[in-house]
């Protein structure tokens, strides 16, 4: 009878916990944010499945423990021993098959799920995602191949983005939308692509996070996600499309293509234009001024310094920044990209970085 | 006076230990071999050469530390006997400083060490965490809050790996009546070389930091600062260290047994310590391919992981796991078998299911070797791994699960006698029990998708860390400290430890999961107000400060209790393993006279012996 009594005890507080912690669980400690895309939906579902089950094992367990502790606690003048029981092979076959049963019954329920989050949606929008230390670009491929910093969607539609990294290895991540990719370094951007799908479904700004350590500014590698409906997004889509192509870039001022390039090679991840501190130095007021190097030397920033510092970044490290920070293959990435060449694209920076001064931003005010 | 002089003459031999010498002959050799190397070879493989400097620098530290002596002697043809007890006319603490082969002196010194160790990495631990109490960065910069962060990682885990080799080293060969391990200058080997992996992990720091985290993947690895070489050789070195001290267990198992001791009578830690050598042995090679790979591209321009050459960085990923997932099992085997040998001495039962514990942990160490790519969900592999990774992951779940029960049976009905060591041991299953339901989640690709690299993961792993690891670890370390310093540790001051430390775990595992899940990014150094976790951070900031002084605290109380009076009983805790059938400390030799095993290990309640010491001839 006394035996029936503790496994009563056991059984009833086990229940009662398991409701009390998964109500702990759901509602209080694991929230997830924001449900903004229809894989949100699925997922947050197959996670509270997951959160009963924490919930029940843990209150078990526990419960078990907790129980025995207070229940079997040694009398101070006790001095006899526990009940001689070894074991008992039916207990140890049932804890064995059945937790094998749950675990086979989870993973073919997550491969089916799984199998839906991959799969192709009829009418996707693709979108070129390059990860590079530290920013983001998107290409466009329906607005004539344009770019831009941030990434436009229309609600409701599905989109598969194509991603590659420039340099190390980045990662996709919105928590709103729940899914994850990493974008690693490829040899051609063409064919070996990472792809990741989703479906926005709640019109809004979101933030991008970089989730895989990508060095110094990891923590800041963010970029803009925009939901948009159809009006708002024909604008934001026109906005992008006037951006110039490289066919209209001949007839631009070498400053104004120097500001296109600054976000286009994502110079912008790392050289502030307000003088905020980055893992580069500030392009503003940069030229004309005396820069310390770590050499201790002291330089003049002019042409002929910016050019070799563009090209040669560890020629010369400005004091207070570590060599080894910034592409050492601009040269290549100029000569590549298909209007002008290494020379010309240079001393465009060069011109724009010239604009960068106190004068011209309180001016543009 | 005395005391002066005595004080004066401790820090001189201290000053003139091996450990000194050690330091400065990786010095001195990683110089010359540097310099020498330099002039030999052009500019542009410099980093080549401080890289080879450094490994002769390693050389050089065994070489001035004496761990080599006794192998150059044979070398010239000269015998040499093994090397017990310290030099002559100095006190016997001394023995401590130097390469002794005596296991216990080896086990204790891993043991010093891996707390040394652990307390640099919490300390690294607590700066970091200070920074990210408050949203915007004010007290560290990027590079310094990544290498932080990066050296918490490695720190922690030579920490462990030191822990997991103090147990082993320490209470394998008492428990099957040994009276050392099979090859006991090895054994000095492997501790003392990872002496220098850890000095070049810290010189890591020094020389410009690093940046990639604990994995080292490439290309970030390729193109991080100088201090990045330093921590991928420190790691390589320390794999030695792993390897050599695996072997000697795997070897000290099978052969040194006492007489009667089959495998399913031998006492339930030393199935996990033979499980954890096992992987150790097997597992530890692959990441020494992956780590000199990586230090080869980096220092030479050799192609095998970036592809703008035609590497591959998923190859890295796939090596580095290989090794690096089984490794956690190295962690935790040991812990899980502290608890499993605990648990019957305080329940005074016998252990629920023996049988079944042994062949889990097997189990685990076998299922541990086909699950590393469950790293790797969303790192680019193909769907189709994806699935298959995902399926042997969740089977984890059974072995550990079993483990579990068969503890919670144990206790039932036993007659629990709470002492500090059998708190910890509770402490630890519910801790462990924390990482165990939160893994599930992070196995099933679909809700991996959202977690994967959160602090939802680091949540999850320090709660397996800390439950199949530190906590039983210090179980162990309260248990056994009669044992080592034949003085008893204070029990108020025991008490207070787990008081501070379980409720202070708890809300540190919590608080990082609940971040990671409203979208925390792991390795960040800053994190979003925008995210609404605020509380949180504080709460994980605080709660690590609560563990780091209770750690202290029974550091503190190591310190004190070895002046107490010595203890009175040889079996403080009534148990019916050997080592506790012999005085504390142990004898140099452990058993002055052999035992056999006539019955089951953990027969409590039963009047049938574990084992019989046998009557020697004559007396």
């Amino acid at each position: 009878m006394k035996k029936y009594k503790h496994a009563f005890a056991v059984f009833v507080l086990t229940i009662l916990s398991t409701i009390g912690l998964y109500a702990l669980f759901r509602f209080f400690l694991f929230r997830f944010p924001t449900q903004a895309s229809a894989e949100a939906v699925v997922i947050d579902n197959f996670a509270d499945i997951h959160f009963w089950l924490q919930a029940f094992l843990f209150a078990l367990i526990m419960v078990i423990m907790l129980y025995a502790v207070f229940a079997f606690r040694r009398q101070p003048d006790d001095e006899s021993e526990g009940p001689h029981v070894h074991g008992h092979t039916g207990l140890e076959i049932i804890w064995t098959i059945v937790p094998t049963a749950v675990v086979i019954g989870f993973a073919i329920y997550s491969v089916g799920i799984l199998n839906g989050l991959l799969a192709p949606q009829e009418g996707e929008r693709t979108i070129e995602v390059v990860g590079r230390q530290w920013s983001w670009k998107f290409v466009y491929p329906d607005i004539d191949d344009k770019s831009g910093t941030e990434l436009g969607l229309l609600v409701n539609e599905p989109v598969v983005l194509h991603m590659w990294a420039e340099d190390v290895i980045h990662s996709f991540w919105v928590p709103e939308f729940r899914v994850k990719q990493d974008l690693l370094p490829v040899q051609n951007s063409e064919t070996d692509y990472y792809v990741l799908r989703f479906t926005p479904t709640e019109e809004g700004e979101f933030k991008l996070r970089c989730a895989e350590i990508c060095g110094l500014q990891h923590s800041q590698m963010f970029a803009t996600v925009r939901v948009m409906n159809q009006t708002d997004y024909d604008a934001w889509a026109a906005e992008i499309a006037s951006k110039p192509g490289l066919d209209e870039l001949e007839g631009m001022t070498a400053e104004e293509r120097g500001q296109f390039w600054y976000t286009e090679f994502g110079c912008n991840g790392c050289h502030s234009l307000d003088g905020a501190a980055m893992a580069g130095p500030t392009w503003l007021n940069l030229f004309g001024k005396e820069e310390q190097l770590a050499d201790g030397t002291a330089v003049i920033v002019d042409d002929a310094y910016l050019y070799e510092s563009i090209l040669n970044p560890n020629a010369k490290i400005t004091a207070g920044y570590n060599p080894g920070i910034m592409p050492q293959n601009f040269e290549d990435q100029f000569n590549n990209f298909g209007w002008g060449d290494a020379d010309q694209i240079t001393n465009d920076l060069i011109a724009f970085i010239r604009t960068i001064t106190d004068d011209t931003t309180a001016s543009s005010r | 006076m005395n005391f002066i002089r005595n004080l004066l003459l401790g820090l001189w031999y201290i000053l003139t230990s091996s450990y000194i010498k050690g330091l400065i002959g990786q010095a001195l050799f990683t110089f010359l071999g540097f310099q020498f190397l330099n002039l030999l070879l052009p500019d542009n493989l410099s980093e080549f050469s401080l890289m080879i400097g450094a490994i002769i620098g390693v050389i050089g530290f065994l070489l001035f530390a004496g761990v080599l002596t006794d192998w150059l002697l044979w070398i010239g043809g000269k015998e040499t006997p093994l090397k017990h007890g310290a030099r002559e006319g100095r006190p016997e603490w001394t023995r401590y400083l130097g390469p002794d082969v005596n296991h216990k002196v080896i086990g204790i010194q891993y043991g010093y060490t891996s707390l040394f160790v652990l307390l640099v990495g919490g300390l690294f631990a607590l700066i970091f965490r200070l920074e990210l109490a408050q949203p915007g960065m004010q007290l560290l910069d990027y590079q310094q809050y990544n290498t932080l962060f990066s050296a918490h990682g490695i720190v922690m885990i030579v920490s462990i790996l030191l822990g997991v080799g103090a147990m082993l080293n320490y209470l394998v060969p008492l428990m099957i009546g040994a009276s050392d391990m099979s090859f006991p200058r090895l054994n000095a080997f492997s501790y003392w070389v990872s002496i220098p992996a850890i000095v070049l992990v810290l010189t890591g720091m020094a020389v410009g930091g690093w940046d990639t985290g604990w994995v080292g993947y490439p290309t970030l690895s390729l193109v991080g600062p100088l201090g990045t070489m330093f921590f991928l050789l420190g790691f390589y070195i320390n794999g030695i260290s792993s390897i050599a001290g695996s072997i000697n267990v795997l070897v000290t198992t099978a052969t040194l047994r006492a007489p009667g001791m089959s495998l399913f009578r031998m006492p339930i830690f030393v199935w996990a310590a033979l499980a954890t050598s096992l992987i150790q042995f097997t597992a530890t090679q692959t990441i020494a391919v992956a780590l000199t790979l990586n230090l080869l591209e980096r220092a030479t321009g050799l192609v095998f992981f970036n592809p703008a050459q035609g590497g591959d960085p998923l190859l890295y990923q796939h090596l580095f796991w290989f090794y690096s997932h089984p490794v956690v099992y190295v962690f935790v085997l040991p812990g899980l078998g502290i608890i499993s040998e605990l648990l019957p001495v305080f329940a005074r039962k016998p252990l629920f299911g023996y049988k079944w514990i042994a062949l889990s942990s097997l189990g685990i160490a076998l299922v541990g070797f086909l699950v590393w790519a469950h790293h790797m969900f969303v790192a680019g592999m193909s769907d189709t791994l994806r699935i298959v990774f995902m399926i042997s992951t969740l089977f984890v779940a059974i072995p550990t699960g079993v483990k579990f029960f068969s503890w919670v049976a144990t206790l039932w009905e036993g007659k629990i006698e709470l002492s500090t060591p059998m708190l910890f041991v509770l402490g630890a299953i519910s801790v462990f029990l924390i990482g165990g339901i939160t893994g599930p989640i992070l196995g099933t690709v679909p809700t991996d998708l959202h977690l994967h690299d959160s602090y939802w993961v680091v949540g999850h792993f320090h709660a397996t860390m800390f439950g199949g690891f530190i906590f039983p670890f210090f179980a162990g370390l309260y248990y056994w400290y009669p044992k080592i310093t034949g003085h008893m540790y204070k029990e108020a001051l025991g008490k207070l430890h787990f008081w501070l430390m379980v409720p202070g775990f708890w809300v540190m595992s919590f608080g990082q999961m609940s971040a990671g899940i409203m979208g925390m990014n792991r390795r960040y150094a800053d994190y979003d107000p925008a995210l609404g976790i605020e509380t949180q951070q504080v709460l994980v900031t605080l709660a690590a400060f609560v563990i780091g002084w209770s750690v202290l605290i029974m550091i503190y109380n190591f310190i004190a209790s070895a002046r107490t009076e010595p203890v009175v009983s040889m079996n403080p805790w009534g148990s019916r393993s050997p080592e506790w059938q012999i005085p504390s400390p142990a004898p140099e030799f452990n058993y002055d006279v052999p035992f056999e095993v006539v019955g089951d290990p953990y027969d409590y309640g039963l009047d049938k012996p574990y084992i019989r010491f046998q009557v020697v001839a004559g007396d």
